[in-house]
């Protein structure tokens, strides 16, 4: 059998996955391994699919994904830390016909930002939430965050999370799901093909959530941090599948046909 | 002639936003400014002119909804009272260093902390020195009548945009809560995203065509080299404000001595002035109508034919130090002032002036 030449399978026949043209060709600075860089092409993709390039405005947060502008090719504003669904309730309500979107971190959204998330989804604000839980700090070196587990070494607690030092790892996703202005509450994560592909289904919902005018769209993906975990990349999803799982649950916790206010008035009545 | 109106002075800066062609008010309750939003919930201005109007769920994601309003190229404001307004000094950092137009209003109250509801001026420092952190500064409107409330409403807007900077209305509660007749603007239409980008350029994050390159909204630079950069554009920027520097001066011609004084301060100097010249003083005064950029040369140039300077606040002597650099202490130059929300009487101010320039 004669040798294949490379060009004879590089052909546009051939081609099953290509890069969204909204990725940019700037190196990431996330770590191998990070979670990130696929939830950034995720969203990228779904953004690319819709043909909705000319309607987005992203927010990006302070932490490890501050830089998201600089890896997908829309406008962006790039808020203080915590306060992305703030910035991005004036983003909607000044131009209600455009997507708006957050991407932020669990210190960010979790502590230092937990008024501004709240508040934004009880407003039931037209707005996607997606949140990368990773229970740790990485930006800053891998201190605690409010969704660190129990036992779990950082930085700032070296000798495992301590209950009576430092409280109970909060469970966002739960506590937004409470919310009546909330329509699309999950849970994901991307460390497998399979988990990818329902993540991406998850955005891709959530975004179409937008045209909808039903209230809040929020998706939490459990990830890894494995530079702030000191683990090598398997070993990390090996731990977040093992810990992580168990702990914060994959799947939907909400997933309103109605818009909040309708939701409501059904609460209220029954 | 525009619409004749009495009003108040809170009341005013609601009705000159929607007239102002404001597309958004973003704010949080508190003493002695509630009237500001409340007026603005009656009026309904997004059946009119489709602006938005939202109570936040504090000044921190107030500040920071006018943040994400300003990114989209939109006249976006808030506005709060002193302990607000600290709430509120990280977000117009970012404002500043991401080089956003919009309006901050700040109806002052005493301090420090909770302080009192009573009216103050000793928020100067805050509003011209800093507040938040960095290198920055705001443009800073100091209206001393309900007059003036309306009309820096819409200069505050065109100095924001002209300078692509946070502008203030630094005022207090005396002109907050104080009812005078007004003459208000007339209506201005809101911009379309095309006007916007016609008459301000095409940096807003609106969703990016195919036609543009990305816009980012951000005041994040890692490299040292570029962020100097950004620094002395900045300043320049600053220095260039001096164009549009605002005072003025009353019966300064004749006068030997002078009261330095803004906001209301500068209207009770007004009837200090009365008392003083039937007694044979000839005081006048220097009314700085916009703090930043300081009126530094023009108080320079007056300032330094005088025999005596006494800078009246109520506060526990701000501007002084600023009087001071602009005479570059070459004329005698006290404070007076009362503070912790009390207002000084005109017969207090000139018995001051007596006793610590004229007597001193």
């Amino acid at each position: 059998m004669a040798e294949l030449d490379i060009k004879d399978i590089i052909r546009e026949e051939n081609l099953v996955y290509k890069k969204s043209t909204l990725l940019t060709d700037n190196v990431m600075h996330y770590c191998p391994g990070c979670t990130h860089g696929v939830v950034h092409k995720l969203v990228a993709e779904v953004i690319e699919e819709m043909g909705i390039q000319e309607q987005t405005v992203g927010v990006s947060p302070v932490g490890c994904s501050v830089f998201a502008y600089n890896y997908i090719d829309i406008d962006w504003s790039e808020a203080a830390h915590g306060r992305a669904p703030a910035v991005a309730t004036a983003i909607k309500r000044l131009m209600p016909d455009k997507y708006v979107f957050t991407y932020q971190g669990d210190g960010d959204l979790a502590s230092i930002g937990a008024a501004e998330i709240l508040h934004a989804c009880n407003r039931g604000e037209d707005i996607v939430v997606i949140f990368i839980n990773n229970a740790i700090y990485g930006m800053t070196g891998g201190q605690m965050a409010p969704t660190t587990l129990v036992g779990m070494p950082t930085a700032t607690c070296p000798y495992g999370r301590d209950i009576s030092l430092n409280g109970y790892p909060l469970k966002m996703t739960e506590l937004v799901a409470q919310l009546p202005g909330t329509c699309f509450v999950t849970r994901q994560s991307a460390q497998s093909a399979s988990a990818v592909r329902k993540c991406k289904k998850a955005i891709r919902k959530a975004f179409e959530n937008q045209n909808k005018k039903k209230g809040t769209s929020f998706i939490e993906v459990v990830a890894t941090c494995n530079s702030g975990w000191k683990m090598n990349p398997v070993k990390a999803n090996e731990w977040m599948e093992k810990h992580m799982f168990p702990f914060y649950p994959l799947g939907d916790l909400k997933d309103c046909e109605k818009s909040p206010a309708e939701e409501y008035n059904k609460y209220m009545e029954e | 002639m525009g619409e004749l109106r009495l009003m108040k002075g809170n009341e005013v800066i609601a009705e000159a936003a929607i007239r102002a062609g404001a597309d958004g008010y973003f704010g949080y309750p508190i003493t002695p400014q509630s009237e500001i939003m409340e007026t603005l919930m009656a009026r309904k201005p997004w059946e009119e002119t489709g602006m938005v109007v939202l109570q936040a769920e504090s000044e921190v994601a107030s500040i920071n909804m006018v943040y994400g309003g300003a990114g989209c190229g939109k006249k976006v404001m808030t506005s709060s009272s002193s302990p607000g307004v600290s709430l509120m000094m990280e977000g117009v950092s970012y404002i500043a260093g991401a080089e956003l137009p919009c309006l901050v209003v700040n109806i002052v109250r005493g301090g420090p902390g909770l302080g009192t509801i009573q009216p103050s001026q000793a928020d100067y420092f805050q509003a011209v020195k800093g507040g938040g952190h960095g290198d920055y500064r705001l443009i800073v409107l100091a209206p001393n009548s309900v007059q003036e409330m309306n009309d820096h409403v819409a200069l505050g807007f065109d100095l924001a945009f002209k300078y692509r900077n946070p502008a203030m209305i630094l005022s207090d509660g005396v002109i907050g809560q104080m009812m005078e007749k007004v003459e208000l603007s007339d209506f201005k239409p809101r911009l379309t995203e095309k006007e916007i980008i016609e008459k301000y350029g095409d940096w807003a994050t609106t969703g990016k065509p195919g036609t543009r390159n990305q816009n980012v909204i951000t005041s994040l630079e890692l490299q040292s080299e570029i962020m100097e950069k950004r620094n002395q554009h900045l300043l320049k920027k600053y220095e260039s404000m001096q164009q549009d520097v605002m005072y003025e001066e009353i019966m300064t011609e004749d006068a030997e001595y002078l009261f330095v004084a803004f906001g209301s301060s500068s209207r009770i100097c007004q009837k200090a002035i009365e008392i003083a010249r039937e007694k044979g003083i000839k005081v006048g005064l220097f009314r700085p109508i916009t703090l930043y950029p300081f009126p530094t040369k023009q108080l320079k140039e007056r300032g330094q034919k005088m025999k005596g300077i006494l800078s009246v606040e109520m506060n526990a002597g701000q501007m002084i130090e600023d009087v001071k650099l602009a005479v570059e202490c070459k004329v005698p130059v006290e404070w007076f002032g009362r503070f912790g929300g009390i207002i000084p009487s005109p017969q207090e101010i000139v018995d001051a002036l007596e006793q610590k320039i004229i007597g001193g």
